[in-house]
């Protein structure tokens, strides 16, 4: 089921397509229940396509299509590196490894905490700041140095993010 | 109309249509795999390519509307190297498994491949790999590897099935077709992917690997299972069915068909086909030859009608029998003199007998289906009992047709339905008869007025208002109200032959028994033709107490059933398949067919076996030479549709007085409709075919005490079954929904009246 806050904010949402259009939200609602819950399982996917009147395999199109719905556990804090042209041009294969090996997890994988989820990411359309990484699909850090990369994970260690 | 020219040729064509159709009409072939003339267009394929004069680069011909003087090339080397393109990027992922792939002779991509294709792949890279999937017993999609990504079987799903069951996931190099959570496809109409399918990847589960396309001979025949005559053909290697593939036909069943029709093949040659004609003596089946078989049956049906009377005889049939079998039977019984026969068998009222005009039939052809713009449908589950005609009602819908639906069950049509009524079966004649009001006042809100506010209105009465205990009072009011709305009215008929039954005469006349009395009272002798009493009847219970009771039972049939409880001959008739015959529609086309392959064993067409009968028991006019005579006789040189007529009169409208107690009510599951479809085993393994449950609102779950998912205790009349309940809550109160025609409930009583639920 999905929760209140989640409906709530869906029913937001709708406000801003036709009535006889439910589906045109679909994209925000997985990832309200993303926000929500980290993940988005067949389960919420079900819910969804009930709560907006859509096909469940319709909606499964969709959450597996766009590669920032996770469909699996991400960790708490998801970090998503962009690894296409600019970026590695500029060194985001350094990146990714000084990653790989601070927090002892290859790409798509989750630390044993459950705290960090490391994974690749297309271009943000930021490439003026590569090589750059976002924070759970929401914050976006660029000009990515293994200082700067130290100083985020401190932060998200000790709960600043 | 515009002007368009072709490859150099001058082409008169609509405006709107695409480049593609145009070509077509005009005969010309353009190379595509994910345009289909009954789906959206996708023009993700890109196989279609042609050059456009004036167009900067090659253009899809399915996306491409035509324009005024536009001149299209689908030759030229631009569109050649276009094409070829693509077919080169569509091979790099496909295996090249052909000599192993059951497409293999019929394969749109390989056909293609050998046009557009290269000799040898450039591609040395490894090929993509997509894993198997199990998406239920009739369609196969072990291979998906060799998808293309076309996405005709999801539009086919979101379109005409009414259900996306596949879809296209992930993205890319990842995209594959899959279900939902790996469910399976349930449409009734799933088989239609694997003939959209241009490649290997969704094939027939029960075909795969029996034979190559090329080895098969093809037989036209029409559909036995459902009534709308869909045409269809029935492939044939060694003298055995192992394929049913649609025909074409625009009027009736356009391209598709309907899974039962697809795959009733597989319940033909089971182990329980009679295929020896068997008698009973002292209690003990031996198998005999026809000569023998026959004068003992002939012996008993003299011996009772000398004896006991000509009255004493009894025949049924099933409606699913053709038209020349149910001919001769009442030629046979009349000819005793006997009035007592009948195909009606699961209908409960007869009391529009001889106030009837004609033969009940659709009212209207089922091409003007999809021109209506105004449906009523009375008691019908419609999805399930017709499949491919609730496909065309769908199409419609997204055209404007309104459809309201007045029923006792709120099952899904997957298709927009604008008003229902949902009421218990002893409140149905009082719901029509205030929508027949409120129409008469010309109402403008509801069902009526949506009646009202028609062109072409038509009022559709389906299986369940034919089985209803008030049917001829349903049909009056149906046909009040097409009155009112300048509309027409008719039935959905519930058997291939429904019709067919009423031209052929097999339905009792004033002085005879029909299908309800020959049970209540009991006949002497019974002569059975494909029935299976305990499944076909309205009321088992009370069928088989008939037939135990009986001094001669001669069954027709094509399959050792229960008959060898209770008869004492059993005669191996052949199904549709091995016969000659004719099916009347229920729009009331005539079509005849030829037998595909030989009868199994020493089964004979029923036609033949009547014949024999006939003339051994000394009837006049009983030489015939082809069924075909037959047929000709049946139909007596008048043209059907002189004697197709729903009106009726001399039925009164009576307010219902309200029976105590829980009301059942039965549908008849899509796969326990006649004797080929029970037995086909694929079929028996989708979910449609899951043992009956008990359906009842949760309230009365509550009151009773069970949860749902329990098992509960049904008893009607004399008998009783246990089964596991479930709550519906879109049903009304006051009612139990328990399928009839299904061995679990064949225990069980009529398929309307009250009934008891309990804990088990």
């Amino acid at each position: 089921m999905l929760s209140q806050q989640v409906t709530t904010l869906i029913d937001k949402e709708l406000k801003k397509y036709p009535a006889d259009q439910r589906q045109s939200a679909v994209m925000a609602a997985l990832r309200f229940v993303q926000d929500e819950k980290g993940l988005i399982t067949p389960d919420d996917m079900a819910d969804v396509a009930a709560y907006l009147g859509m096909q469940q395999m319709a909606v499964y199109e969709v959450a597996t299509f766009y590669h920032m719905y996770n469909l699996k556990p991400m960790g708490k804090h998801t970090l998503t590196v962009c690894t296409n042209l600019s970026c590695t041009l500029c060194g985001s294969g350094d990146t990714v490894a000084y990653l790989e090996k601070k927090l002892g997890i290859k790409m798509g994988e989750v630390t044993a905490d459950g705290k960090f989820g490391l994974r690749e990411g297309e271009c943000m359309g930021a490439c003026i700041d590569a090589p750059l990484l976002t924070l759970n699909n929401k914050k976006m850090c660029g000009k990515l140095t293994t200082a700067k990369i130290d100083k985020i994970l401190a932060d998200l260690e000790g709960g600043k993010a | 109309m515009i002007n368009i020219e072709i490859d150099g040729k001058h082409i008169e064509t609509e405006n709107g249509s695409t480049v593609i159709e145009a070509a077509h009409k005009a005969g010309i072939a353009i190379p595509h795999f994910c345009y289909h003339k009954k789906l959206s267009i996708a023009a993700n394929c890109r196989m279609c390519l042609v050059q456009v004069e004036k167009a900067p680069k090659p253009l899809p011909a399915c996306a491409t509307p035509v324009t005024e003087g536009m001149k299209v090339f689908t030759h030229s080397d631009q569109a050649v190297k276009a094409q070829k393109g693509v077919m080169e990027f569509l091979l790099i992922n496909h295996p090249l498994d052909c000599p192993i792939c059951d497409q293999g002779g019929e394969c749109l991509l390989q056909d293609m491949s050998v046009g557009y294709g290269g000799g040898h792949s450039r591609y040395q890279e490894e090929k993509r790999m997509v894993l198997s999937k199990d998406i239920g017993p009739l369609v196969s999609a072990e291979e998906m590897s060799r998808c293309i990504n076309c996405t005709r079987c999801v539009r086919f799903g979101q379109e005409i099935g009414g259900k996306m069951e596949l879809g296209q996931a992930f993205r890319t190099e990842h995209a594959e077709i899959m279900s939902f959570v790996s469910g399976t496809v349930d449409s009734e109409l799933s088989g239609n992917m694997i003939d959209l399918c241009p490649v290997g990847a969704l094939t027939s589960k029960p075909f795969r690997y029996k034979a190559r396309s090329w080895e098969l001979s093809r037989r036209r025949s029409i559909s036995a299972h459902d009534s709308l005559g869909s045409n269809l053909a029935v492939h044939t290697k060694n003298n055995q069915v192992l394929r049913v593939l649609p025909i074409e036909n625009e009027d009736i069943n356009e391209c598709w068909l309907s899974d039962k029709d697809r795959f009733a093949y597989e319940g033909l040659n089971t182990e329980d086909r009679l295929t020896k004609p068997m008698i009973k003596q002292d209690g003990k089946w031996q198998e005999v030859e026809w000569q023998v078989a026959l004068e003992y049956a002939a012996n008993g049906l003299r011996h009772i009608a000398n004896g006991a009377g000509a009255e004493q005889l009894g025949a049924l049939a099933t409606g699913g029998s053709t038209l020349e079998e149910m001919y001769l039977l009442q030629k046979l019984m009349r000819g005793m003199g006997s009035d007592n026969v009948d195909f009606r068998l699961r209908q409960s009222d007869f009391s529009a007998d001889g106030k009837q005009q004609g033969a009940p039939w659709l009212g209207l052809s089922v091409a003007d289906i999809s021109r209506a713009d105004r449906l009523l449908i009375v008691g019908s589950f419609l999805r399930k009992d017709h499949p491919v005609l609730a496909a065309r009602i769908r199409q419609a819908v997204k055209k404007g047709l309104q459809v309201s639906l007045i029923h006792s069950v709120d099952d899904d049509q997957q298709m927009h339905i604008a008003h229902k009524a949902i009421v218990a079966p002893d409140a149905l004649v009082n719901t029509l008869s205030q929508v027949a009001q409120a129409v008469a006042a010309k109402q403008t809100e509801g069902i009526a007025g949506s009646l009202v506010s028609g062109e072409r209105v038509a009022v559709l009465l389906g299986n369940f208002a034919q089985q209803h205990p008030q049917a001829a009072q349903l049909q009056t009011l149906a046909q009040q109200i097409a009155n009112a709305t300048h509309g027409k009215f008719g039935f959905l008929g519930e058997a291939a032959n429904s019709v067919g039954g009423y031209i052929a005469q097999a339905v009792p006349g004033a002085k005879g028994l029909n299908a309800a009395s020959m049970m209540a009272s009991p006949r002497k002798a019974y002569v059975l033709l494909n029935v299976e009493p305990e499944l076909d009847c309205a009321n088992p219970q009370q069928a088989m107490a008939a037939l135990q009771s009986a001094d001669t039972v001669i069954v027709l049939s094509a399959y050792k059933n229960k008959a060898l409880d209770y008869a004492d001959v059993l005669l191996p008739i052949a199904p549709f398949t091995e016969t000659s015959g004719t099916f009347i529609s229920t729009e009331g086309r005539v079509q005849s067919f030829k037998g595909a392959v030989k009868p199994l064993g020493e089964a004979r067409p029923a036609w033949k076996v009547l014949r024999v009968l006939g003339n051994l028991l000394k009837v006049d006019g009983f030489d015939f030479d082809t069924s075909e005579v037959v047929r000709d006789e049946a139909l007596k040189g008048v043209d059907v549709s002189i004697k197709l007529n729903n009106a009726i009169t001399g039925v009164e409208v009576k307010a219902e007085v309200s029976a105590a107690g829980m009301q059942r009510v039965s549908d008849v599951p899509i796969y326990t409709t006649d004797a080929v479809v029970r037995r086909s085993a694929p079929l028996q393994a989708t979910a449609d075919a899951a043992t009956p449950l008990v359906w009842m609102h949760s309230e009365e779950l509550n009151n009773i005490g069970v949860k749902s998912g329990m098992n509960v205790k049904v008893s009607q009349g004399s008998g009783s079954v246990k089964l596991a309940c479930r709550a519906d809550d879109k049903l009304p109160k006051g009612v139990v929904r328990i399928a009839a025609g299904h061995s679990a409930t064949a225990a069980l009583g009529a398929m309307f009246g009250t009934i008891t639920v309990e804990r088990a």
